[in-house]
């Protein structure tokens, strides 16, 4: 059995079949990308998975465990991770008590009462340290709010990978961000498939990155999925340039 | 700094992690008002403080320490769990009847005989209210905090063979640690030089103890909360477990506070319960500022203030009130901290 593995995915949202029977997989160490135009169902799909959503139907298993009722507290316990596409941080907090949050919660220390956040050095390296990979090591102390959109989405992906999890959703990680800070993002998360032998699923907009960096593409369309394979098979497959060109 | 306007403890000296040139002044600050606060009653004659070191002055801090513990208290909601409570009331007055009842029928008269029950039945019923309020949030959060808080006020007036309804329970001189301090006879010298010292000690435990769970791995998730409930869930944070055990221990604080000013006050009535004193308490942690951890202790002793000097003089003191919120919410929403942050910015810039 593949690391996730979802069957006959729906929901709708009243007349609209946002996702419309979707089967879906992904191996341990590979990364997947997920394409389609606008409103194609990509971000519904990835609230499936990652439990903001409950399917109408269909059922989701990771690690050989039916997963499709349970709560998003267990399943990042279980090694889900995600971002989002429009960014979703903690406002108020510096750059580092954001990723130092994601820290404290997958160890278990949000329940310390009694001990300055301050004192455990181990998460505050550690943090400085993921803030590095992310390119924001200088903004460790400017609250997520006053960081510029392209930091804010960088931040927004160095939670989901600070909870070390075996599979990262990323909802168009480098949508309004600069070309290079596209490279970096992309970058750490191959980097991260690689060397952690973690999966990802990226949902994105850019081809280039997509051919660039995937395994597999999956390509949806209207709530289903409409073509699958190598970032070969579908250079070559005429149906997703015709999407394609529509959506542009 | 200019932290101030996005964290919550950007004023507090126990974080760290701001930068050295924040923290020294407040922490420098915060010394020499503790320093202050603990000579003065032997400061009485002074020049230009002496004023505040006679009895009744001091007897006048000590309400306004009592109200900063409930302050401080309460903000761990506001400030930091984003939970508008109006029904602190309950816990504060919860407290302060428990201390009644402990001596009108077990004839209790220590005074931590009554801080344990105070903090007791505070925290049973902040369980219990939490339990119920902490499903919602926002306007019904407040609403459900409000109407619990109001059945407890109805209760203490129905059960009035109990509680003795308006006329309240009296609370005679407490002993204070088993009768290791003084219990002298004269009620001004022991509420303003024994009683006065009682509650400033407890007041710095309940400071240190709260700005510790404010900067500790708790307090953070709390704001992560706060901030952005979608991804608090998404780092994997149980929330409303985490908004419950938020409101017990604001809750308990709370009740020390009411606890406090039992013996202080000499008697508990029906007005502690009521919303109206809800309002107080969010009334003082507004003007001190909600939105840094010392703001409250600031709040909590000049609402003090306010009330003492300025009911005297006007009978307008209910709209007086009111228009100081409306002009706190409009145009200092950092409150009194706010004030003094953005004074001590100008005097850096222009150095
Ligand atoms: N919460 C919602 N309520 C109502 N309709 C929704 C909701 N979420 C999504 N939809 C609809 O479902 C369809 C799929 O939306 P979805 O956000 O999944 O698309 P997407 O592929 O992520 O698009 P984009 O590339 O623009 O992000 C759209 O028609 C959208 O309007
Ligand atoms: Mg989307």
């Amino acid at each position: 059995m593949p690391l996730l593995f979802a069957q006959g995915l729906r929901k709708s949202f009243g007349e609209t079949r946002a996702v419309d029977g979707v089967d879906f997989f992904v191996e341990s160490e590979e990364l997947v990308s997920l394409v389609g135009s606008n409103g194609a169902g990509k971000t519904t799909l990835v609230n499936l998975l990652s439990g903001l959503l409950v399917p109408d139907a269909g059922s989701i298993a990771f690690q050989d465990t039916d997963i499709t009722a349970v709560p998003v507290r267990d399943r990042i316990r279980a090694g889900i991770a995600r971002s989002f596409q429009l960014v979703n941080l903690f406002d108020q907090l510096s750059a580092l008590d954001n990723v130092r949050l994601a820290i404290f919660s997958r160890d278990g220390t949000t329940r310390q009462v009694l001990r300055l956040a301050e004192r455990n050095r181990p998460a505050r390296e550690e943090a400085l340290e993921v803030l590095r990979d992310f390119g924001l090591e200088d903004k460790w102390d400017t609250p997520a709010a006053g960081l510029a959109q392209g930091e804010r989405k960088l931040l927004d992906v160095a939670l989901a990978y600070a909870l070390r999890p075996k599979l990262i959703l990323l909802d168009e990680p480098t949508s309004g961000v600069g070309t290079r800070e596209k490279g970096t993002i992309m970058d750490a998360v191959a980097q991260l498939v690689r060397e952690r032998f973690l999966a990802a699923v990226i949902v994105e907009h850019d081809m280039d990155v997509v051919f660039a960096y995937s395994h597999r593409i999956v390509m949806m369309h209207q709530g289903k999925v409409l073509a699958e394979g190598t970032p070969e098979q579908i250079r070559a497959d005429e149906r997703v340039a015709a999407a394609l060109l529509g959506k542009a | 700094m200019s932290g101030v306007q996005h964290s919550p403890d950007a004023a507090m000296p126990l974080d760290t992690a701001r930068g050295a040139h924040g923290v020294q002044p407040a922490l420098w600050y915060t010394a020499a008002l503790a320093l202050l606060a603990l000579l003065l009653p032997f400061l009485e004659g002074v020049p230009v403080i002496g004023w505040l070191a006679s009895p009744f002055q001091r007897i006048q801090l000590t309400y306004g320490l009592v109200f900063s513990i409930a302050a401080l208290a309460f903000n761990l909601l506001l400030g930091y769990t984003g939970l508008l409570s109006f029904g602190h009331a309950a816990f504060f007055g919860g407290a302060a009847y428990a201390a009644g009842l402990l001596v009108k029928y077990l004839h209790v008269y220590s005074m931590e005989g009554f801080l344990l029950a105070g903090l007791t039945s505070a925290t049973v019923l902040a369980a219990v209210f939490g339990s119920v309020c902490v499903r919602y949030t926002r306007i019904f959060f407040s609403i459900l905090t409000l109407a619990l808080s109001q059945v407890l006020w109805a209760l203490a007036l129905k059960f009035f063979w109990i509680t003795n309804g308006t006329d309240g329970l009296s609370i005679p001189t407490p002993i204070l640690l088993g009768g290791l301090v003084g219990t002298a006879g004269d009620k001004v010298r022991f509420l303003s030089f024994t009683y006065y010292y009682y509650v400033l000690f407890i007041f710095f435990i309940c400071v240190a103890v709260m700005g510790v769970i404010a900067a500790s791995p708790f307090g953070k998730a709390l704001q992560a909360i706060r901030d952005n409930e979608v991804r608090a869930q998404f780092v994997g944070i149980g929330v409303r477990r985490y908004r419950w055990y938020a409101f017990v221990i604001s809750g308990a604080f709370t009740g020390v506070a009411g606890a406090l000013f039992a013996p202080l006050n000499g008697l508990t009535t029906p007005d502690i319960l009521h919303w109206t004193f809800s309002g107080k308490i969010v009334f003082m942690t507004v003007l001190g500022g909600f939105k840094s951890f010392i703001g409250p202790i600031l709040g909590g002793v000049a609402y003090n203030y306010l009330e003492t000097y300025v009911i005297k003089t006007t009978e307008y003191w209910q709209m007086l009130l009111g228009i100081i919120l409306v002009a706190l919410v409009l145009v200092m929403p950092q409150g009194i901290v706010g004030v003094f942050a953005w004074g001590s910015r100008r005097e850096r810039r222009n150095r």
